[in-house]
């Protein structure tokens, strides 16, 4: 290496280090200097996703020609690191004013002292879904402007070829029919008949198979205590549900190879599948007037779904509450919650905005998921320890999947669950 | 030419033949997955799906397009992420050179009290990986003073989250450089440092202009070595860097896993990011190639 | 090298010689030593200050940490809970022990196998024909790919109706079936075990090939005088010849195969059933995603004993023994 190559990396490098020590640095939730509007930090966890950044655009735009007080600043962030990035933020006390998050990690978050109570007007929040609300310990601290729901996707054709009855709402398969509706189709040539997208990781897991645990009697934990997981994750009516998720793979019913996504119902590889309101247009596209969206099967308690989706909440570190409520308020008109339903296929959570929806209104094609939603849909347990709950649930559920002893696993995730409620004093409760 | 040489030859030959077959083949294991993600990025994501378990997932058939790049354009500012990921990577690696190689050259040639305990700290480090460490990391880095400019005015303030700078420092000094340098260090001959040092040179510029310019593979090989988990990092700004200006192409990956993965894209999005290191590599295979053989690395 | 070229006026210049007396000649070695000294520590003052900062300090708050019930969210401070955490891994955590396990087992397959192919890859592009340069560059290509890129490629890859089952279907002409290679507990962690060395080898096939190229071709003019085959070439030539490289490389792919995580994180998640937890991992999952910094901090701890007491037997095994 010669001497002139030397001297100019060390040139080149300890100017550029100095410049962008100076450029590259910009806190966030400062106060836009001196006079003029007052700045508000907002992210979002939707990088990547130009149709909902798209929505807020607009909101942020409309919000800030509204008045001259405030003035939103978004950042977008990619799903996958949004919580890692919130945590990090909160570690060095750097939270945005504004931030949206999963449902489930509210109760979480509040707990932390992360956010503050909403405190936004009630005829507000009591429009909404219900499971488009987040609380911890009867406090309003997050609201949404929308709600997902699971169903089971399938081809009317089929059934009927297959003599399975199609079920409704009022009248939803019992599990016993649900299980011979599955041998049927799998001696009809349907490889494995059943997608229930056993193949993602995740959030996923708990949000989709904590609630049929539910619907035959068990939970994640004893919601009345909130202390224990023990009896119910690890009871007779939970060892139950497990035993059959672990023979529905066994029995190749269902298997948890292929990719995320709805491609194998799409193309009638699968006679049904347990999925998302998000890919409901694609199918609609692939089986037309075909398509059915079922409620899920009933494990004895009546069907149930998972509820409770992306959410907004005011940071208690926040420079500006009543400018981040300003905002909030602001964004909570049906217009734009129509518009974040549409353009991004979920469902709309104010009566006002299904009305005006083009997939959700009444006459729209997605109309049944607005029902599935308001009659299924059950929230995740409301409680700080629910990060722990969700990824030991997903590790047990994986276990039993792959032939652990169902009883063990459970007991096992009990434990874990319990010993890290105790050495948290209980997280509040 | 007698018969004996004939035969020899002959098995020369068929020995070379036989190289170039079995080199041949494991060139296609260590190439086959690079081929199935540039072809795949070119096609639509049912193909690649149904494609995915026959020969036709490396070859380009069916529908083909470049649809999935212009769907990666829209999706993530792609010339933004590159600018930052090189100029962290080109920093990281050039500030390295010169911090880890001073360090070598100190705790190889020259006596000093602590420098064996340093090198064996040194050298302990190794066994750090980052993850284990990351959180304390992130409370420790957000904690530290750094100066901004505000309102044109030079200020204190504190915190290195969501900067450039939190995502070069913390990797410039890095054990397996210093270790590197040191080894190569201590194969130029001592005799040099005591000429220079009689005709009245500082060991600053012995360091510079005898044992620096000997040092050229050292400096290649560490230089390529620390070039890679730069470009690669992934961790570390997803946890510490929030302003989608600043961050580097691989937390860019995650732009794709939204509620379905946009597999063509995902795969359009890594021959991009792949691309610039490849082409880095290709260019200076040969200095590198030869100059790892050169530097000898040894334990 | 960090100043610029203006502050060392005298650099390559031949200074003066001026006579001296004895004196002030031991006096100036004197002097010599100290500036030695001086210039030692501040040399090297740059890379050791930013090693205290960015390794040394965050390892030691991990090892503090590790005596607390410290969480990662939480409105209640830390509480010092001595060696409770300490306590648990070894007798309350089944995934734990298990982790530590797969760690080791990863390593005893993946240190032995890594260098043997690398070495002998080493072999064959050490060979001096035409072209030769090429296969060292392709071999090298899955080293300068991202390894999050990679495991996303081959968890594809290893789908059951992926490619690998696709080729042993072929190749057996269907006598052999493949499985659901990472969902099945007997084969994930060999199947990772597979893509690891895939990716990595080429870098230690490099680190032989500088090892062999330091071996004297006389050496072999000598040995084939004597009629040494192929094979006696190999042992009594080359292998000599490559201690001090083979000790070298079996510490780094050690350090780097104890260190295990992307591929896990990516591809498996520790699972099916724990068969692919690492104490890296699980460090990971304990201390961030399941929030719990001490505990996660405490395993992280015993990992870094573990790792030292495995480098310092590895030393003592490969030691100069004259």
């Amino acid at each position: 290496m010669n001497r002139r190559s030397l001297a100019t990396i060390v040139s080149a490098s300890t100017a550029s280090a100095l410049v962008l020590t100076g450029c590259g640095q910009a806190g966030q939730g400062d106060q836009g200097g001196g006079d003029g509007p007052v700045r508000l930090t907002m992210w979002t966890h939707s990088a990547g996703n130009p149709a909902e950044l798209e929505v807020y655009e607009q909101i942020i735009a409309d919000f800030n020609e509204s008045q001259d007080d405030y003035e939103v600043v978004t950042e977008a962030f990619p799903q996958g690191a949004y919580n890692d990035a919130i945590v990090a933020a909160a570690a060095a006390n750097d939270l945005p004013c504004l931030l949206d998050m999963d449902g489930p990690i509210v109760p979480n978050w509040a707990w932390a002292g992360y956010i503050q109570p909403l405190e936004l007007p009630t005829e507000i929040t009591d429009a909404l879904l219900p499971t488009a609300v987040g609380s911890y310990q009867d406090e309003i601290y997050s609201a949404g402007y929308w709600d997902a729901a699971l169903s089971i996707f399938a081809r009317e054709s089929v059934l009927q070829e297959n003599g399975i009855r199609i079920p409704t709402a009022d009248d939803p398969w019992t599990i016993d029919e649900f299980d011979s509706a599955l041998a049927t189709l799998k001696d009809a040539g349907y490889d494995t008949p059943l997608d229930i997208g056993a193949e993602d990781t995740g959030e996923w897991w708990p949000y989709a198979y904590s609630p049929m645990l539910q619907s035959a009697g068990g939970d994640l934990i004893n919601r009345d205590t909130m202390l224990s997981a023990e009896g119910v994750l690890n009871g007779p009516e939970a060892v139950e549900f497990f035993t059959w998720f672990q023979d529905a793979f066994a029995k190749g019913w269902t298997s948890s190879g292929g990719t995320v996504g709805n491609e194998e119902f799409n193309n009638d590889e699968v006679a049904l599948s347990y999925t998302g309101v998000w890919n409901a247009l694609d199918s609609l596209e692939a089986a037309g007037d075909d398509l059915l969206i079922l409620p899920p099967p009933d494990f004895g308690n009546g069907p149930k779904i998972g509820g409770a989706s992306w959410q907004w909440g005011i940071s208690s570190t926040c420079n500006s509450p009543d400018g981040a409520r300003a905002y909030l308020e602001f964004s909570f008109q049906d217009e734009y919650i129509t518009a974040f339903s549409d353009k991004q296929v979920v469902i709309p959570a104010t009566e006002g905005a299904v009305e005006a929806s083009e997939y959700f209104g009444p006459d729209g094609d997605l109309q049944p998921f607005v029902e599935l939603s308001q009659q299924f849909a059950v929230p995740r347990p409301e409680t700080p320890a629910y990060p722990v709950i969700s990824s030991t649930f997903e590790k047990a559920a994986k276990d039993i999947m792959n032939g652990a002893d169902v009883q063990q696993a459970l007991d096992n995730a009990v434990a874990e669950i319990d010993a890290n409620i105790e050495s948290n004093d209980g997280y509040g409760f | 030419m007698t018969a004996a040489t004939l035969g020899e030859r002959d098995v020369r030959r068929r020995h070379k033949i036989g190289s170039y077959v079995v080199m041949s083949a494991i060139a296609v294991i260590f190439l086959f997955p690079l081929v199935f993600m540039f072809v795949s990025s070119l096609k639509p994501d049912a193909q690649i799906l149904s494609d995915v378990g026959s020969p036709r997932a490396f070859i380009p058939v069916g529908d083909i397009s470049l649809e999935n790049y212009f769907g990666v354009f829209d999706r993530v500012p792609v010339g933004r992420f590159l600018f930052n990921s090189i100029l962290v990577t080109v920093l990281t690696v050039g500030l390295g050179l010169i911090v880890n190689s001073m360090a070598g050259f100190a705790l190889s040639r020259l006596r000093w009290r602590g420098r064996v305990l340093v090198l064996s700290v040194v050298i302990a480090t190794l066994i750090v990986p980052f993850e284990t460490i990351a959180v304390p990391m992130v409370y420790w880095v957000s904690k530290l003073p750094t100066l901004v400019v505000e309102g044109g005015v030079l200020k204190y303030d504190f915190g290195w989250l969501n900067s450039y700078h939190v995502q070069i420092v913390p990797f410039i000094a890095n054990a397996f450089s210093i270790f590197l340098f040191t080894q190569y260090f201590s194969t130029i001959p001592k005799s040099l440092d005591e000429a220079a040092r009689i005709d009245g040179a500082s060991w600053f510029t012995i360091y510079r202009r005898i044992v620096a310019p000997l040092a050229g593979p050292a400096f290649a090989t560490v230089a390529i070595l620390t070039f890679l988990p730069a470009w690669n990092q992934y961790l570390w700004p997803l946890m510490v860097v929030q302003q989608e200006e600043l961050r580097p192409v691989m937390v860019g990956m995650q732009y794709f896993f939204q509620l379905n993965t946009a597999w063509g894209e995902v795969m359009a999005y890594t021959s991009l990011i792949t691309l610039p290191v490849l082409l880095v590599f290709l260019s200076f295979q040969r200095a590198f190639v030869s100059s790892v053989a050169a530097s000898g690395v040894k334990g | 090298m960090t100043t610029p070229i203006s502050t060392s006026p005298a650099a390559g210049l031949p200074v003066p010689e001026t006579p001296r007396q004895a004196g002030t000649r031991r006096a100036t070695r004197g002097a010599a030593l100290r500036r030695e000294r001086r210039t030692g520590l501040t040399m090297a003052a740059p890379a050791l200050v930013l090693l205290l900062l960015f390794l040394i300090l965050p390892v030691l708050l991990a090892f503090g940490l590790s005596f607390t019930n410290a969480r990662l969210i939480s409105p209640n401070p830390p509480r010092f809970v001595g060696l409770d955490n300490f306590l648990r891994a070894f007798t309350s955590d089944p995934v734990f022990l298990r982790s530590t396990i797969n760690t080791f087992v990863f390593a005893a397959v993946v240190v032995p196998v890594q260098a043997g192919l690398g070495l002998l890859l080493a072999v064959l592009v050490n060979q001096k024909i035409r072209g030769v340069t090429a296969f060292r560059v392709i071999y090298f290509i899955p080293v300068v790919t991202s390894i999050v890129v990679v495991s996303i490629l081959w968890r594809f890859m290893y789908q059951p109706d992926g490619l690998v089952n696709n080729f042993i279907d072929t190749i057996t002409f269907g006598a052999l079936q493949g499985t659901a290679w990472l969902n099945n507990p007997d084969t994930a962690l060999g199947a990772i075990i597979v893509l690891s060395i895939w990716q990595a080898v080429g870098f230690h096939m490099l680190i032989w090939l500088s090892g062999l190229q330091t071996i004297p071709e006389e050496l072999y003019e000598a040995a084939r005088m004597d009629g040494a085959s192929v094979w006696q070439q190999f042992v009594n030539v080359t292998w000599p010849g490559l201690r001090s490289t083979m000790v070298f490389v079996l510490v780094t792919i050690t350090i780097a195969a104890l260190g295990l995580f992307v591929q896990i994180d990516v591809m498996t998640q520790g699972g099916p059933v724990n068969s692919t937890t690492t104490l890296v991992y699980h460090a990971v999952r304990k201390g961030y995603r399941e929030q719990e910094t001490g505990y996660g901090a405490t395993i992280s701890l015993i990992f870094f004993v573990l790792v030292l007491l495995v480098a310092l037997v590895q030393r003592y095994l490969t030691r100069d023994k004259d």
